[in-house]
């Protein structure tokens, strides 16, 4: 078990390209963290320096207070859980999870004593003789845990582990892998692009673009809190709505008056933070769960929000209705019994204290 | 509904335009197939025939060349109790699979560096690899020639052992590098995770992975060994060093005599190591030579 302080690390390719561009992160022991971005943000980049797999160029990486930056991957005591799960393809499933062990000349009941405790917290007992080849998807990746579970190493790295699985397994496959921790408790570095895996997994998220991390957090903090417009927008499915406003009046009564002219007026208890951007473009940002039907008992802080829709989309538990805004995409999250139909101008309300207000010269949350 | 049925109808009518499409390309592909097969059995089977024949039917013009009247085994006979032959077999195996042993530990290594240890002018061996077997050996036995005499092992098969890798081992690294990139990279970072070295993890990982292109090298080698002709024309002249290839055609051939049933005989006995061999693991064969195409 231990900590893994990443300090101003730079990760920069031949002809210049900066992968990484000086992140600073410390992961605290038995803390599962995930780096969450879009394609190309330096995510797996962080991951794969972490694991030694990538040279640094500059900066320092330590594991449990032990600088690694020159000590190859098999001296690092990390374990690494593949997207592809790279099992070896001629070895049976105990021979996978045995391999690290074998190569470190562990005593053979040893051996088979880990890999069968390993087998048992994944229930993979029954798959022990067989090949890779004949397991299924899920089963592989399970193999995959537990050949990182076996060696009882410092830390975790798992790289989009369920990137290469269907819907429904990878739902299933997430809670294996929070159950896991929740058993062994090793510090956890897990990389993938999916933002709801990382709410639902991580103890704190990194949201990273474009070779910086844009904010840490807690899951719920993130939702809630975004620093940045970057972070509003990706955390949450569906996305946030954005729209181009402009905030009027003073102090006492602040509103927010989108292009179409609807006016939505500010809480009084934030009235004197976005005082200052009187009269100044801004961006505002608004959920679709916070873009709903009005319900007659509703008690939130909650403003009119006129809207003719020209999406329908039923999802049983909800229903999703889509509308063009000065042409901008809005979303909103409706009771699946509340009457919608297309073209039929409808009144919807919007949750003021959930608003978020985006200073678009800095793209910092206000 | 009348506009149903004309839509079904153009279904069918296309179904049934694939079917004989099919039908063709299939009646094509058998004719080729035969076409090809009978070009490439007819030597080898009129080989067999006159390799049953007696020297007196074999000079007889008057029957079929294809026929035989009075099969026998005597050239068999006379070439499998002859020393001579016999040395030339055991000449061939011992090249043959000295080179093949030398082959494939300089096509492994070399192939496992060029594939997957990334230094500078990696890339650029690979290919300059690969464009030295594009050097045809007719070019290149007289130079040889001189290192081979330098060293003094003209008319030595030690002499063959050390010149056959020149044509083996560009070829057999080349295969070797298609091979071992088509192997996920994760699986040596696994491996090296895991605790390997680089020689544990080619002797663990990537040697058992690569089987199929190792075995495709090692039958391609052991072919180029045991069918060489050129330099062993050039730099073997007594028959106690000859192998196979050019003893088979020295020593049944006296002035202008020739011994058409043993040469004959002589000639499917040598092929059949090969033929065997690729029998065997023809499977394999395929695997390894499409390996890169196939696998990315």
């Amino acid at each position: 078990m231990a900590q893994v302080s990443l300090r101003k690390l730079v990760k920069a390719y031949e002809g210049g390209v900066q992968a990484v561009k000086g992140i600073d992160l410390e992961i605290a022991d038995h803390e599962f963290v995930v780096l969450v971005g879009p394609s190309g943000c330096g995510k797996s980049t962080t991951l794969r320096m972490i694991a030694g797999l990538e040279e640094i160029t500059s900066g320092d990486i330590a594991i449990g207070g032990t600088l690694v930056n020159d000590i190859p991957p098999r001296d690092r005591d990390i374990a690494m859980v593949f997207q592809n799960y790279a099992l070896y393809p001629h070895m049976s499933v105990f021979d996978n999870m045995a391999f690290g062990l074998t190569l470190r000349k562990f005593p053979k009941a040893e051996i088979k004593r880990r890999v069968d405790e390993a087998a048992r917290i994944l229930d993979i007992g029954m798959l022990l003789d067989r090949k890779p080849k004949a397991l299924s998807g899920g089963q592989r990746q399970r193999v995959a845990m537990g050949r990182a579970i076996v060696r009882d190493p410092k830390v975790f790295l798992f790289d989009e582990p369920l990137s290469n699985l269907d819907a429904k397994l990878r739902v299933q496959m997430r809670t294996e892998i929070k159950k896991v921790h929740q058993t062994v408790k090793t510090t956890t570095v897990y990389v993938t692009h999916d933002q709801i895996e990382a709410m639902t997994l991580a103890d704190r998220v990194v949201v990273m673009n474009h070779g910086v991390i844009e904010q840490v957090g807690a899951p719920q903090e993130l939702y809630h809190h975004p620093a940045t417009r970057f972070v509003a927008g990706f955390i949450g499915s569906p996305a946030m709505n954005f729209s181009p406003a402009r905030l009027e009046g003073d102090a006492h009564a602040l509103r927010v008056v989108l292009p179409n002219g609807t006016a939505l007026p500010v809480p009084s208890h934030r009235a004197a933070r976005y005082a200052p951007f009187v009269g100044r473009p801004i961006l505002v940002g608004l959920r679709p769960e916070h873009l709903t039907d009005k319900k007659p008992t509703d008690k939130r802080n909650i403003a009119d929000f006129p809207a003719i829709p020209e999406v329908i989309e039923p999802m049983g538990m909800e229903t999703l209705v889509h509308f063009w805004m000065d042409g901008h995409e809005i979303s909103a999250r409706l009771d699946p019994t509340c009457p919608v139909s297309v073209g039929v101008p409808i009144v919807l309300a919007a949750d003021m204290d959930q608003m978020h207000i985006i200073d678009p010269a800095t793209d910092k949350v206000l | 509904m009348s506009a149903t049925i004309a839509k079904s109808a153009s279904i069918y009518s296309r179904a049934g335009s694939l079917a004989s499409e099919r039908r063709w390309a299939l009646w094509i592909a058998y004719i080729s197939l035969i076409f090809a097969a009978v070009i490439f059995l007819a030597p080898p089977v009129y080989m067999f025939m006159t390799s049953l024949k007696t020297s007196a039917e074999i000079a007889n013009m008057t029957g079929s060349p294809w026929g035989v009247t009075s099969p026998t085994l005597d050239n068999y006979q006379v070439l499998l109790t002859n020393a001579t032959f016999l040395r030339f077999f055991l000449n061939s195996a011992i090249i043959t699979v000295c080179v093949v042993v030398i082959t494939m530990v300089i096509s492994i290594l070399a192939a496992f560096a060029l594939a997957r240890m990334r230094f500078w002018g990696s890339q650029f061996l690979a290919t300059g690899v690969f464009l030295t077997y594009l050097v045809p050996d007719t070019l290149l036995f007289i130079p040889l020639y001189q290192i081979v005499g330098g060293l003094g092992l003209l008319n030595s098969i030690w002499g063959l052992i050390l010149v056959y890798p020149t044509l083996t081992v560009p070829f057999c690294t080349w295969i070797m590098i298609g091979y071992f990139a088509s192997i996920p990279k994760e699986l040596d970072e696994a491996a090296l995770i895991d605790g390997a070295t680089w020689p544990q993890m080619l002797i663990k990982i990537f040697i058992p992975v690569a089987m199929p292109g190792i075995i495709a090298a090692t039958i391609f080698a052991f072919t180029v060994s045991w069918a060489a002709f050129v330099y062993p024309t050039a730099f073997v002249t007594t028959p106690e060093n000859m192998p196979l290839t050019i003893g088979v055609v020295s020593q049944l051939v006296r002035a202008d005599t020739y011994a058409w049933g043993q040469i004959m005989a002589g000639a499917l006995l040598a092929a059949l190591p090969p033929v065997i061999l690729y029998a065997f693991l023809m499977d394999y064969y395929i695997a390894g030579l499409t390996a890169g195409a196939t696998k990315g």
